[in-house]
């Protein structure tokens, strides 16, 4: 098991890319930090997803 | 000035103030106060990065004034601050911040603050910050539309460099606009944030 935003999931050995395609993240306006590091946008179809992750996606939302 | 400060802060807390370099990217609601704050704060200097001119639909929630309006928000802010910390060090670029410039613009900046209205511009500047300049703090903002309690406007730490303070999901939406003072209070959060990570205050 691994977290997401808090919430325990069964996704080990699915790719980031993977996870996200199957939500309704938009690619354009999120940053994912995996285990206190952010990870790079160019490496989310291979990052594989391990149990004991801990991820956090933030999805950010306009006005400022 | 420096003494008055110093008076009030303690020496050492100032003098660390006094020789920061904080980037404000995006000078709209949330990096006019920002500024604001930081120059208040006696920041040594602020790099001020918008590409937008002041406009009569800014004054609502933005720190500028009518007799600004037309004038970049650089200049406009740069006078304001002037006025209230006579001796910052401001560097002002009046162009959009890309994911070609930005390690131009941001040079030499410890701490950035992400102040930007437009979602993809955020998440943009966010990614590029946090991959390409290992040494940089980042504070950023999300959900600060409408007017929803302003006790949700929190702060919190996402990564060792990486910061966002909002209530994380009010965005601007047709019947939901921008509030000054929960704009405010966003600003705030990130300007106090980043005087807590210069006086050392936030885990490492």
């Amino acid at each position: 098991m691994l977290k997401i935003n808090g919430e325990s999931l069964d996704l080990a050995g699915k790719s980031l890319a993977e996870y996200l395609a199957g939500t309704d993240y938009d690619p354009k306006r999120i940053a994912v930090e995996r285990n206190g590091e952010i990870v790079p946008k160019a490496l989310y179809a291979e990052t594989l997803l391990a149990d004991g992750d801990s991820i956090e996606i933030v999805s950010f939302v306009g006005g400022g | 000035m420096q003494l008055a400060l110093e008076a009030r802060h303690g020496k050492a807390l100032q003098q660390r103030f006094s020789q920061a370099v904080v980037a404000v990217c995006g000078l709209g609601g949330l990096g006019s106060n920002i500024a604001i704050a930081l120059a208040r704060a006696g920041l040594g200097k602020l790099i001020l990065i918008d590409f937008d001119r002041v406009d009569i639909t800014n004054l609502h929630r933005q720190q500028y004034k009518a007799s600004q309006i037309g004038l970049y928000k650089t200049e406009a802010l740069a006078e304001n601050l002037k006025e209230i910390s006579p001796y910052i060090q401001l560097e002002c670029h009046s162009e959009r911040i890309t994911e070609e410039n930005l390690e131009e613009l941001l040079r030499g900046a410890e701490i950035i603050c992400e102040a930007f209205d437009d979602a993809e511009a955020k998440a943009m500047l966010t990614n590029a910050v946090l991959e390409r300049l290992p040494d940089a703090y980042l504070v950023a903002a999300s959900g600060m539309a409408g007017l929803g309690s302003g006790n949700a406007i929190r702060s919190r730490r996402i990564t060792k460099r990486f910061y966002l303070c909002g209530d994380g999901h009010s965005q601007v939406e047709e019947g939901s606009g921008l509030f000054a003072p929960r704009v405010m209070l966003c600003g705030a959060q990130q300007a106090l944030l980043v005087l807590r990570l210069l006086a050392g205050l936030e885990e490492a």
